[in-house]
């Protein structure tokens, strides 16, 4: 019988809020995190989107300056999540050799890589700044962590686009089973709401262009959704196994039960319209974690708003649970967070951990006019999960036919 | 041309921008390494950044002689001339 493993911390910083019980309280009640961009960018390069969901905390108003020099802001939501988690954990002293960090990222140090390149082309090479390796490199945000808790059985970066958080749970279970480690901060991050980014997602019309009124353009599974909206953020959970946690007595938020990645080698970008990846993903982390698809009662959908993508999930998970789908409680966060990229697995499954822990499913906003080719129950006002024995789980999918879902289970 | 006293505080200055020391800390005697632990990479931010303030360039070959603070400020104070 392989280890069970726990969640025994959760930690972020996204654009519903700085920490994971403020995001989760506004998750329960549906805001917006989604603005006007007010920077001048915006206009200097005529960016045919004008919005975006920031972190609502700044990381520079939780990390010191100098902390903050030394890291992408990438690493920086990273540290601050990881922080977070690694106190709600409660764990005081840990063995250093037997804790490992599992921290993705779709894009990594985006910013600092093309403030080099503009620092290069107007300043010379003399003023590219000595800490633009490691401060652009992707595994930047991992190594942080790292240094930062002590965790020296490994640090890890999954990258698989807008799977990559998931992909990290995914790695953390493997490691905590396999008896590699005890312990594992995994968790995702993202920092990419700079004009190249934007303009390049615009490129491909994956983002929204609803400018006149942002708050409403995150519209998952709604007939008049027209893409994403760029989000910003890191999300971050403690993972245990499971003796290791009943040994300190410690808080446990649930089980993660189990958890699988797939590839569609079906298109570059598209999802394949039948979801057969997704199902395939789907049908193995429940058999990971030896779970019926009728004990199932809640789905934190990757739904990300885009006219393509949130049909095929739909059919997946028909696929996979058959009539028992339309007794899923859906919800679709996103509509409140964006689109974290790489770190919207994690912020997904510190939500969907909480909703097992608190038995309560968060809110999909913006939905007016529900898709009906998506007969999706979906969750529009926080809604009780039921008692007993439940499993709830989170869907990632990312570009490059990257699918990941993670199980978790009350504990 | 900066004085002595005027580079001696500039580059305390610029020693607090990347290391969060008081710029206090930062006296003439004091060794960048041993005594205010400032590691390779911040070094080369901070030659790179006292380059600018004070208008002179300081060889990549020559910063491993600026062993303490009083060795960059003379140099500086040279390189001015």
């Amino acid at each position: 019988m392989a280890r069970k493993v726990v969640i025994t911390g959760v930690g972020a910083t996204t654009p519903i809020g700085g920490d994971a019980p403020t995001m989760w309280k506004n998750a329960l009640k549906g805001v917006s995190g989604t603005h006007t961009l007010g920077d001048d960018w915006v206009e200097k390069y005529q960016l045919p989107v004008h919005f975006a969901a920031r972190a609502s905390t700044p990381a520079l108003e939780v990390l010191s300056r100098v902390e903050a020099k030394r890291l992408d802001p990438s690493s920086q939501f990273a540290v601050i999540a990881a922080r977070e988690a690694w106190k709600d954990s409660g764990i005081t002293d840990v063995d250093g050799d037997r804790f490992a960090v599992t921290f993705a990222t779709g894009i990594g140090g985006v910013w600092t890589l093309l403030d080099a390149w503009d620092t290069l082309r107007e300043k010379g090479p003399r003023r590219v700044l000595p800490m633009t390796v490691p401060m652009l490199m992707p595994n930047g945000a991992a190594a942080a962590v790292s240094l930062d808790l002590g965790a020296r059985a490994g640090a890890h970066t999954p990258v698989s686009a807008c799977a990559s958080g998931t992909e990290a749970l995914h790695q953390a279970l493997e490691l905590i089973r396999s008896g590699k480690a005890d312990v594992v901060m995994a968790g995702g991050t993202e920092a990419a709401i700079h004009p190249l980014p934007m303009a390049a997602f615009s490129a491909m019309q994956a983002l929204s262009r609803r400018n006149d009124d942002p708050e409403h353009a995150s519209r998952p599974y709604d007939r008049d959704r027209d893409g994403f909206v760029m989000g910003e953020g890191a999300g971050a959970l403690v993972l245990e196994a499971e003796e290791h946690a009943l040994a300190r007595g410690a808080r446990i938020y649930g089980e993660l039960a189990g958890t699988s990645v797939t590839a569609d080698a079906y298109h570059i970008t598209a999802p394949d319209p039948e979801g057969l990846g997704a199902t395939r993903a789907l049908k193995a982390a429940l058999f990971d974690a030896r779970a019926q698809p009728e004990d199932v009662v809640h789905v934190n959908a990757h739904a990300t708003s885009t006219p393509v993508g949130d049909k095929p999930e739909y059919t997946a998970l028909r696929a996979t649970f058959g009539n028992h789908v339309d007794n899923l409680a859906v919800s679709a966060t996103k509509s409140q967070t964006g689109h974290l990229l790489g770190a919207s697995g994690a912020i997904e499954a510190v939500m969907t951990v909480l909703a097992v822990y608190d038995r309560k499913a968060p809110v999909t906003i913006n939905l007016e006019n529900q898709d009906p080719e998506i007969p999706l129950d979906v969750v529009t006002t926080a809604r009780d999960l039921p008692k007993g024995d439940i499993v709830a789980l989170s869907n990632s999918f990312g570009f490059g036919g990257h699918n990941a879902v993670v199980v978790v289970r009350n504990h | 041309m900066a004085s002595n006293e005027e580079i001696l505080a500039g580059l305390a200055e610029i020693v607090n921008e990347e290391t969060g020391l008081a710029p206090e800390a930062v006296e003439l005697d004091k060794s960048f390494t041993d005594d205010l632990d400032i590691d390779s990479i911040s070094m080369m931010t901070i030659v790179v950044n006292a380059e600018e303030k004070f208008g002179v360039r300081i060889p990549d070959e020559e910063v491993k002689n600026l062993k303490t603070v009083g060795d960059a400020v003379n140099f500086i104070a040279g390189a001015q001339e």
